[in-house]
């Protein structure tokens, strides 16, 4: 390496978003070449990644950090261990052959450029998940690629079945996100850190924290959205709407695998306890069965390829509830070998699709003479799902049932369900490898052909690297799988792989058993598909189905509610604000039974009396007046007395105040009352006087004993002081008030002037909203204007 | 409302209201008053205006939005905060001339005058423009 490793690695992050730019550009300009010049770029970048391979491998994480947040010690850091290199490698090695196909792919489609940008913006996301180092940056690369997840399933926009595929897969990995960042702020606070590198360390004391718990549930609930687990799994079969390329790259070989990628992450810091175990092996088990299951009741190319996709996810977390040095190897080698033979498979699907125009697997047969190299890509990828030696998936299969029987928690049940899970599979593959190319060949809506050079080379060279492993077995388990088991484990792991059976142990009998097992069950496929079929009818719901019922009810409800508080009903409105405000200043001394003190008889002047008189007399007129109008009138001698009382009472910058607000708001609640149409003879009914006159009394009662307890507190006359002894000789002025508005606390009135002047703004808009529609509405309430009509 | 008494007493008691929310507004540092004051009194003064003659009589004697004179009190406001930093005292510190007379309070109490009048002012009249003038 020239470069020294900060810039590499910048570099290598930020290099799938460049090219996400310039995609659309290149796809426009260079037509039919655009994915042989895109290519070039994740190639480039599983070129530099495999450089890395030998220092990894010696054990040297690759580790660095620039401050992104310093107050919240927050650092972009970046570490690559074998866990991160290996997925690394799959991404951007996949990734430069799901460019090149999906060019092809889509041929001439106007949407080709924003297509492949999206396909490298995910690259770029998906990279950033497996190269952080930082919880934060994780989670935030990590919602990046389920937003392009969203984007890509619903790319075929005009049908309804993309957008609906894309949004569900958007709500469930996105809750899955949320889950995430929950359970990694939780470990955060556990930890003191969001360093992951850090967390194994406090894995001990962590496991006996209190809040252990939730964080393993929260981030199993983000790893099982992610990668399609029970009871998530639904939205993984509807994500086949979208383009071949994208269920290969996304929705098999990397996306889904990121939830894989978190547990195994986080499989040595939250790893290891029986609850741990449990709950890994209760639901990657049931998922396991149930995908290989759903797998055989399919037709569909893609769909059976989707629910091996969910079971083999279920196996590899399954293996990691296991744990142990076998079940992380076995969890390495079955995702490298998972990831190169589904990626070929779907993208044969694609092929497959592309010759003939359709993936209904009753419609395909005999195509091995027309579509050879198809055929002989299907073979070498169908046998290694099928674990036949000497393919990648055979070592695979070979560790998992080596992790079984050599691990502790080693009991028949589990060993059963994986013999099933890889037999039920390798059904699929058995099925996947014969029916299209054997027996009789039905009509198809094109005559049968093999693809362009460009969309077989890539799955060709998936399903050979799937068997060159047997020139190589020894490296490929000492640089790419032991340093992954290593990160997953928490401590070195030696890869024992090698070229040779032994016929003495058990897990070469289990893969007989297995075989057996598929042969049997391939030769009943249809017998048995019917009957699933016939099971599902009878069943009559799935989670689908549930996830749309709570969808929609969900829809519903929020309109449900949006009605019934935005009812569009001002007086209603009102009625609530203010029965609100008397609960809640009359419960406090209802419950506690603290109620103030009745204040002794005051003694006042005759002058003094005659100001409380004119103001109870504008209270009880604007409780009985019968028109509108004249209440507000009312309310305004009512104010100018109590103003009369603040100027008598030593407050004359209170008084004067309080007198030009009285002035200006009966002006203007008149003026809004001419607005509102009410007509000249507007009457209020006694029912309705009676109810605002309880309410405006309630509220009020409950602000003078709000007041009368404020009163029995302790005055602390600190600032009082302060503010007098400081406003001559600090502010230079004699009128405390203003000091104090203009000065001491200008801040607050610079706040509130603001807010004055844009309400100012808000009202103004709202009257020329109203003026715009002709005629004048009329807003005041039916009810009482048509019995002011009446009388 | 636009009686001939009326109509011949609005023109001088809205005068005399101006300049007594001015008088108000300036005494307002030693004595009661100040720029919310003045500028609710100078509101009403131009609502005794609009509905003595009219809305759009009032906004030609006003010549400029009323809006427009809230924001100039909003900017003065936050200009004579701003005034101190360049002393290097923190924002909103009083500066002021010698004597004491006048300073930046002294501009920010003018910016809340008009703010309060620009706005108070435009909603009256909104509200009293019923759009079937010119």
């Amino acid at each position: 390496m020239e470069l020294d490793f900060d810039t590499f690695t910048i570099l290598l992050m930020l290099a799938p978003f460049a090219a996400a730019a310039l995609a659309p550009l290149v796809s426009r300009q260079t037509g039919p070449a655009a994915g042989w010049i895109l290519a070039i770029v994740p190639a480039g970048l599983f070129a530099a990644l495999f450089g890395m391979i030998d220092e990894v491998a010696a054990g040297a994480p690759q580790r660095f950090a620039i401050n992104w947040v310093p107050a919240l010690g927050l650092n972009l850091s970046i570490s690559i261990d074998g866990l991160a290199l290996t997925f690394a490698l799959m991404i951007t090695g996949i990734g430069a052959i799901i460019v090149l196909y999906s060019a092809t792919y889509l041929g001439d489609h106007p949407r080709r450029g924003t297509f492949l940008a999206t396909m490298f913006v995910f690259m770029g996301a998906m990279l950033g998940v497996v190269l952080s180092d930082s919880l934060v940056a994780l989670f935030c690369f990590w919602e990046l690629t389920s937003v392009t997840s969203f984007l890509l399933i619903g790319f075929d926009r005009e049908r309804m079945e993309a957008r609906r595929a894309a949004l569900q897969a958007l709500i469930v990995t996105g809750a899955g996100g949320l889950a995430l960042l929950a359970g990694g702020i939780l470990l955060y606070l556990a930890g003191g850190n969001w360093d992951l590198h850090t967390l194994p360390a406090i894995a001990s004391p962590l496991h006996f924290d209190p809040a252990y718990p939730w964080i393993l549930v929260l981030i199993l609930v983000a790893a099982f959205t992610k990668s399609a687990q029970l009871p998530f799994h639904f939205w993984l079969p509807n994500a086949m709407q979208a383009p071949t390329p994208v269920s290969a790259y996304l929705h098999s070989a990397t996306m889904v695998q990121a939830g894989i990628y978190l547990l195994a992450r986080m499989s040595p810091v939250l790893g290891g306890t029986a609850m741990w175990t449990l709950l890994l092996t209760l639901f990657g088990g049931a998922t396991l069965l149930w995908g290989a299951l759903m797998a055989l009741s399919q037709t569909d190319l893609k769909q059976m390829l989707a629910q091996t996709t969910i079971a083999s996810l279920g196996l590899m977390v399954l293996l990691l509830g296991l744990g142990g040095e076998s079940a992380a190897m076995a969890v390495a080698a079955y995702f490298v070998a998972h990831a190169l033979y589904k990626a070929a498979l779907f993208l044969v699907a694609g092929l497959i699709e592309h010759g003939t125009g359709t993936r209904d697997l009753t419609r395909l047969g005999g195509f091995r003479d027309e579509m050879t190299i198809t055929f002989i890509i299907t073979a070498l990828a169908a046998l290694s799902m099928f674990g036949l030696p000497p393919f990648l998936g055979w070592f695979a299969k070979e560790e998992i049932f080596a992790a079984t029987s050599a691990g502790p928690w080693a009991q028949t049940a589990q060993l059963l369900v994986l013999v099933i899970g890889n037999g039920l599979l390798a059904v699929i593959a058995l099925a996947f490898l014969i029916r299209p190319f054997f027996g009789a060949q039905p009509p198809t809506p094109q005559t049968p052909r093999d693809g362009p050079f460009a969309m077989w080379l890539g799955p060709a060279v998936l399903g050979l690297l799937g068997f060159s492993v047997v020139f190589s077995v020894a490296s490929v388990g000492q640089l790419l799988l032991a340093p992954m088991a290593s990160s997953i484990l928490g401590e070195p792991v030696e890869s024992h792989l090698a070229l040779s059976v032994d016929i003495a142990g058990l897990p070469f009998w289990l893969s007989i058993g297995t075989w057996a097992l598929a042969a049997v069950i391939y030769l009943r496929l249809d017998a048995i598909r019917a009957l699933l079929l016939a099971a599902q009818r009878r069943l009559n719901w799935s989670l689908d189905k549930g996830f749309d019922g709570a969808y929609f009810g969900l829809v519903r409800l929020a309109g449900a509610v949006t009605r019934a508080l935005h009812h569009g009903q001002l007086e209603l409105y009102i009625g609530l604000f203010f029965v609100a405000l008397a609960l809640t200043l009359i419960l406090p001394f209802a419950l506690t039974n603290d109620w103030p003190a009745v204040p002794g008889w005051p003694q006042l002047t005759f002058y003094e009396w005659g100001a409380v008189a004119i103001a109870v007399v504008g209270v009880l007129t604007v409780l009985g007046a019968p028109a509108r109008l004249f209440a507000v009138l009312a309310l305004g001698v009512q104010g100018l007395a109590v103003a009369l009382l603040y100027l008598l009472f030593g407050a004359p910058d209170l008084g004067f105040t309080q007198l030009m607000v009285e002035t200006v708001s009966v002006v203007i609640i008149a003026l809004v009352l001419t607005r509102l149409d009410v007509g000249v003879a507007d009457v209020r009914p006694a029912g309705e006087r009676l109810r605002d006159g309880f309410l405006a009394l309630c509220c009020g009662m409950g602000v003078t004993l709000l007041l009368l307890k404020v009163l029995e507190t302790k005055f602390d006359s600190t600032l009082s002081s302060f503010f007098a002894q400081n406003s001559v000789p600090v502010a230079h002025g004699r009128n405390i008030v203003n000091v104090i508005l203009v000065d001491f606390r200008g801040l607050d009135t610079l706040g509130e002037i603001s807010v004055v002047m844009t309400a100012g703004i808000a009202i103004l808009a709202l009257l020329r909203k109203q003026r715009s529609r002709a005629p004048l509405p009329s807003a005041p309430p039916k009810r009482p204007r048509k019995k002011a009509e009446a009388t | 409302m636009s009686t001939l008494i009326f109509r011949t007493m609005a023109p001088l008691l809205c005068c005399l209201m101006a300049l007594f929310s001015l008088f108000i507004l300036l005494r307002g540092h030693n004595d009661p008053g100040g720029g919310f004051i003045g500028g609710l009194i100078a509101a009403a003064a131009i609502a005794i205006y609009a509905m003595a003659f009219s809305v759009h009589h009032a906004r030609e004697v006003l010549r400029l939005h009323p809006l427009a004179y809230a924001g100039v009190g909003v900017l003065a406001g936050g200009v004579a905060g701003l005034a101190s930093l360049i002393s290097g005292a923190p924002f909103l510190t009083g500066i002021w001339l010698p004597g004491y007379h006048f300073g930046t309070p002294g501009l920010f109490d003018i910016g809340v005058y008009l703010a309060v009048f620009g706005t108070l002012a435009e909603v009256t009249l909104a509200l009293e423009d019923r759009g079937n003038e010119p």
